[in-house]
């Protein structure tokens, strides 16, 4: 008797649809967001500057919650990639500006591997001396962005330094769509596809669901979380180019602040914080969300100084809808095991 | 019942240590007197070889500036002590500066807006509590939302204005002298809460009982320890503490606004590692802790005064974290090894790896890599 | 067993050992050239500039215009300040400075109120405080240093948006941080004189760029997105100015939406030339902290007092006298357009 093919049972039909619902319950969010915002001013999706804006605002986050998504799903987190992008984007305009003529593909390289070496550090201290990560990228953000003032002084790159085509990758547009949003795009679809697809993706899921079965499963973990911070940093990094790109100026306070939105982003879009789950595809969605309540808010008639409450009133209450789900989740799959 | 397997030796002459080391390298080889003596050998370089440093107005500007991180450092202590962390404490300082400053500026006495802060300083940490202990979420990932939450309602509350009428008497308090010594009249306030929590963790049930949470949760829930009321009430403490220091902050700055003490809580963390409380929790005591604030404190304060920038000194602040840290965990792991290798014969596996810290974010160790004879006073 | 963790323990010592070491390394490196050395009291001619916030094209301008004069008399120039202009941050400069012992301290307040506690205390301790670009209460400061009469500098501004938008419309103020002294008493100002001159012109909303960059790009887009038929936008700070530039410059608003304000030649030179811009204001900051530096030094020797009607030499501008409530004049505003902005460089 030929072994019978294994169903699809109940519980993981409703596992998949879960996991699924998650990432369509933001999208509708979005929807929401972007319908109440262009009732109340049509400029806001109906003009040139306004459909520009709604995708191009979220690009460079939405890269950066990519790399803290992949971080948290190993059952960490990443505090330092605000500060990787100000280092980034101000070595972009030093790149520029020493090295004259200098062609944007080598700036490119070159700050994606600065980013990759800072998010190395990272790695090598959590990976190899065995302390947690929120220490470790607390200490890093501070030092980072202090080696960052310290390298700028008081100057900063302005727009008229950096070359004109450069700039206008910022700005410009691929077929309706801005360039960036474009770069945004291939990193979303290489990294959920690698996630997904291949060993080295999938066992990222297994480090942060239970590191130490995973050790004893005998996964790679240190060679995995040194990628997974290695990839942290280089994403941050080549956000720091884009924003040198969109913005024009930097100065050494670039990107301060931006890791809690990453996180936030990621939290959102249903990463869960304590690892093991969720998708990138979740964080930049999640990222969108956010830049977009953002710069609706005030054509909401909220002034935009509540944008950080926003914020945090929407981490709490995703992280508060992950764990009901999980207490869901666990007790239908105990229930199934009952059944069975 | 295992007795130790020593050579017999006649019964009569047995005696058994108390402790596996003797008093002296207990209490002198620990990461809380290494801080304490940098602490001393800090400030006397830096008095010696920078200029303008060794005077007596430096005392009062180095404790003006130092309390409000050493207040918000005592609840801190405790709470990392039960594996748990609090990332919202400086938002709570800012929204507590707000809130007393848009009271005042709306005509309400000073102390009742000072009284509603603290309250609401309170409420925030009950918030805190509430979703670790009641809803069980992981500390990190809560005091993130309520550290962007706290922050954007203050932010919220008074946009970029900065309030900065205040009753001169109350800002003159905050900045003034005892008599004619140097040292500031709050550095009483501060150290009658040093010494509260110092006997609240050390010499209390409630403390052992922080102890036994951050080593083994479980164990300590079977031995009668109220696990999830212990930690309400520490949340509770550390959101009205800050909003203490919120108070004190504006006073002595002058100013409320929104982003009053961002960062604040990077401070407070590095303090408070750096004066050997283990991260992973079960481990740590205040004296250290207030050592460490004094250090990085005395270190930040001769810096500024030789001229160097605090970008330079936010670096140095940084390293001093990560360095700390790691030497915290290679020491533990070394004790731990030195342990299993001492207990077990030679020629024995020793136990599986201890890979509880392969990246868990805060101590949620089951497997511990901590010395349990070194802990406590 | 024993050695290692001897091994370890020393290691231990040894990094942190070396990142103290480290820190008393940049001590005797960089104690030289920052700070003049602890010498107290007057007769000190080291003078502290202390702006709103660093990474300021307008305060770089007025420091160096500072270093010049200190130069001139044989002082010792430094500059500090925070990278945000928060009332705040300034407060431990203050505190800083005045363990120091420098000669004087001059400052362009982010507050009128909140640092002057500090100065009171510097003042205490022989530190003679001089305010410049944007003033404090006049209690706590020997003497403020205004580049022009208030009055003046909303008329100019106020005169040049009028003209661009035909008399009659709607326009925004981008500010620099809310609580800044000088751009506050400039708003209230303009309030007052549209008010009067020109009832036609309805302001609709001021926001606060904080004096930073991205910051002032940002509510530049959020302006314009929120109030479709803006016709004008007045900005009486250089960062703002150039943000709001560089913003419109690109959008579709550009030609249609007026931009003036205040602003420096070499920011604002691409934008007269591509039409962003017709004609703006401002004095030269260089000059402002010349001046300064010179009042300074007078107040250090002894010279002035800050009382009205003391006189003292500065240097190549000449005599000033002090006028009334211990404010020092250097000029009027002066207005830039395509036709005179290729002669200037600051």
């Amino acid at each position: 008797m030929s072994a019978p093919p294994i169903a699809r049972t109940d519980v993981t039909r409703h596992l998949r649809s879960v996991g699924a619902a998650r990432e369509v319950g933001i999208l509708l969010a979005l929807l929401v967001v972007i319908a109440l915002a262009t009732i109340a001013n049509p400029n806001f999706l109906f003009s040139a500057d306004g459909w520009r804006d709604l995708f191009l605002t979220p690009s460079i986050l939405a890269i950066v919650a990519v790399g803290q998504a992949i971080v948290i799903i190993t059952r960490n987190v990443d505090l330092s990639v605000g500060s990787v992008l100000g280092l980034s984007a101000y070595l972009t305009g030093r790149l520029f500006i020493d090295l004259e003529g200098i062609p944007t593909s080598a700036v490119v390289v070159i700050v994606v591997a600065f980013g990759a070496l800072l998010g190395l550090v990272n790695g090598v201290l959590v990976a190899f001396a065995k302390v947690p990560a929120l220490v470790i990228t607390l200490g890093t953000l501070y030092a980072y962005r202090g080696i960052n003032v310290m390298w700028a002084g008081s100057d900063r790159v302005n727009a008229s330094d950096l070359p004109r085509d450069f700039l206008a990758l910022g700005t410009g547009k691929i077929l309706f769509l801005p360039v960036l949003t474009l770069v945004a795009l291939v990193v979303l679809v290489v990294a959920g596809w690698v996630l997904r697809n291949l060993r080295a993706g999938r066992e990222l899921y297994a480090i942060g669901s239970d590191p130490a079965a995973a050790e004893l499963y005998g996964l790679a973990v240190r060679r995995r979380l040194l990628a997974a911070f290695v990839l942290s940093g280089a994403l941050a990094g080549l956000a720091g180019v884009l924003y040198a790109a969109r913005y024009g100026t930097v100065s050494s306070q670039a990107g301060a602040g931006w890791e809690l939105d990453a996180v936030g982003a990621a939290v959102i879009g249903g990463v869960a914080i304590f690892g093991g789950s969720g998708t990138v595809w979740g964080a930049a969605l999640g990222a969108v969300l956010l830049m977009t309540i953002n710069r609706a808010l005030p054509i909401l008639g909220i002034p935009d100084f509540w944008q950080r409450a926003v914020v945090g009133l929407l981490i709490i209450g995703a992280i508060v809808l992950d764990r009901v789900l999980a207490v869901r989740q666990k007790r239908s799959l105990l229930e199934a095991r009952e059944n069975d | 019942m295992a007795t130790a397997t020593t050579t017999a030796t006649t019964p009569s002459a047995r005696r058994y240590a108390d402790h596996g080391r003797p008093a002296w390298r207990r209490v002198l080889l620990t990461q809380e007197t290494a801080v304490v003596a940098m602490l001393v050998l800090v400030a006397l370089v830096a008095a010696s070889s920078v200029p303008g440093f060794g005077q007596p107005l430096t005392l009062t500007y180095l404790l003006l500036d130092v309390t409000p991180i050493l207040l918000i450092a005592l609840p801190m202590t405790l709470i990392i002590v039960t594996g748990e962390i609090d990332l919202s404490v400086a938002s709570v300082v800012g929204l507590a500066s707000v809130l007393t400053g848009v009271l005042t500026q709306a005509g309400v006495p000073f102390e009742l807006a000072a009284a509603v802060a603290l309250l609401a300083g309170a409420a925030g940490g009950a918030l805190n509590g509430f979703l670790v202990t009641v809803v069980g979420l992981p500390s990190l990932a809560v005091t993130i939302g309520t550290l962007a939450l706290f922050r954007g309602l203050a932010v919220g509350l008074l946009g970029t204005t900065a309030v900065t009428d205040f009753p001169e008497r109350w800002t003159d308090l905050a900045k003034s002298r005892i008599g004619v010594s140097n040292v500031p009249t709050v550095t009483v306030l501060v150290v009658v809460l040093v010494l509260a929590f110092a006997v609240l963790l050390h010499f209390t049930r409630f403390g052992r009982g922080l102890y036994a949470i951050g080593l083994a949760k479980d164990a300590a829930r079977f031995s009668g320890v109220r696990v999830e009321r212990s930690k309400l009430v520490l949340f509770v403490l550390a959101g009205l503490v800050s909003a203490l220091a919120g108070i004190y902050y504006t006073l002595r700055y002058g100013s409320a606004r929104g982003d009053n003490a961002t960062g604040m809580e990077l401070q407070v963390i590095a303090a408070v590692l750096l004066g050997g409380v283990s991260i992973f929790g079960g481990r740590g005591a205040l004296h250290g802790v207030v050592a460490g604030v004094l250090l990085i404190g005395v270190l930040a304060s001769a810096l500024r005064v030789a001229g160097i920038t605090s970008d330079v000194i936010n670096i140095l602040t940084g390293a001093l974290l990560v360095l700390s840290v790691v030497l915290s965990a290679a020491l533990a792991r070394t004790r731990t090894r030195r342990r299993a290798h001492a207990a077990a014969p030679p020629g024995t596996p020793t136990s599986t790896p201890t890979s509880d810290t392969a990246g868990t974010s805060t101590g949620t160790s089951t497997d511990t890599s901590t010395d349990t004879s070194t802990d406590g006073a | 067993m024993k050695s290692l963790a001897a091994r370890s323990s020393a290691f231990a010592a040894l990094a942190l050992s070396l990142t103290l070491v480290a820190s008393a390394c940049t001590v005797e490196g960089s104690g030289g050239g920052e700070t003049g050395g602890g010498a107290e009291g007057s007769g000190d001619l080291s003078i502290t500039f202390l702006p709103k916030n660093l990474g300021n094209p307008y305060f770089d301008t007025s420091s160096s215009g500072a270093e010049e004069a200190i130069g001139e008399f044989d002082g010792t120039f430094a500059e500090v300040g925070p990278t945000e202009a928060t009332p705040d941050a300034q407060v431990s400069y203050i505190n800083t400075l005045t363990q120091q012992g420098v000669g004087a301290i001059a400052v362009s307040a982010n507050d009128p109120k909140a640092i002057c506690g500090a100065l009171d205390e510097a003042r205490e301790a022989g530190v003679k405080v001089v305010t410049f670009d944007s003033d404090t209460n006049p209690e706590c400061r020997d003497v403020f240093v205004n580049q022009a009469d208030a009055e003046g500098i909303a008329k100019v501004q106020v005169d040049l948006v009028a003209e661009q938008i035909g008399g009659a419309g709607e326009i925004a103020v981008l500010s620099a941080s809310a609580n800044a002294t000088n751009q506050n008493a400039w708003i209230e100002l303009m309030e007052e004189y549209l008010a009067s001159d020109y009832p036609d012109i309805t302001l609709v909303e001021t926001v606060y760029g904080d004096d930073d960059d991205q910051t002032s790009f940002d509510k530049t887009a959020a302006l314009l997105q929120t109030h479709p038929d803006l016709k004008g936008i007045v900005s009486p700070t250089t960062v703002g100015i150039a943000a709001a530039a560089r913003y419109l410059s690109t959008s579709e608003h550009q030609g249609a939406v007026a931009l003036t304000g205040l602003g420096t030649p070499n920011q604002m030179r691409e934008y007269v030339e591509d039409g962003t811009v017709t004609a703006f204001a401002l004095w030269n900051p260089a000059d402002l902290g010349y001046l300064t530096a010179f009042t300074a030094k007078a107040l250090i020797e002894g010279e002035i007092t800050g009382e009205e009607g003391d006189s003292f030499e500065a240097g190549r501008l000449g005599a000033y006298e002090v006028g009334p409530d211990g404010v020092v004049l250097l000029g009027d505003p002066f207005v830039f357009d395509a036709d005179n902005i290729g002669d200037f460089d600051f």
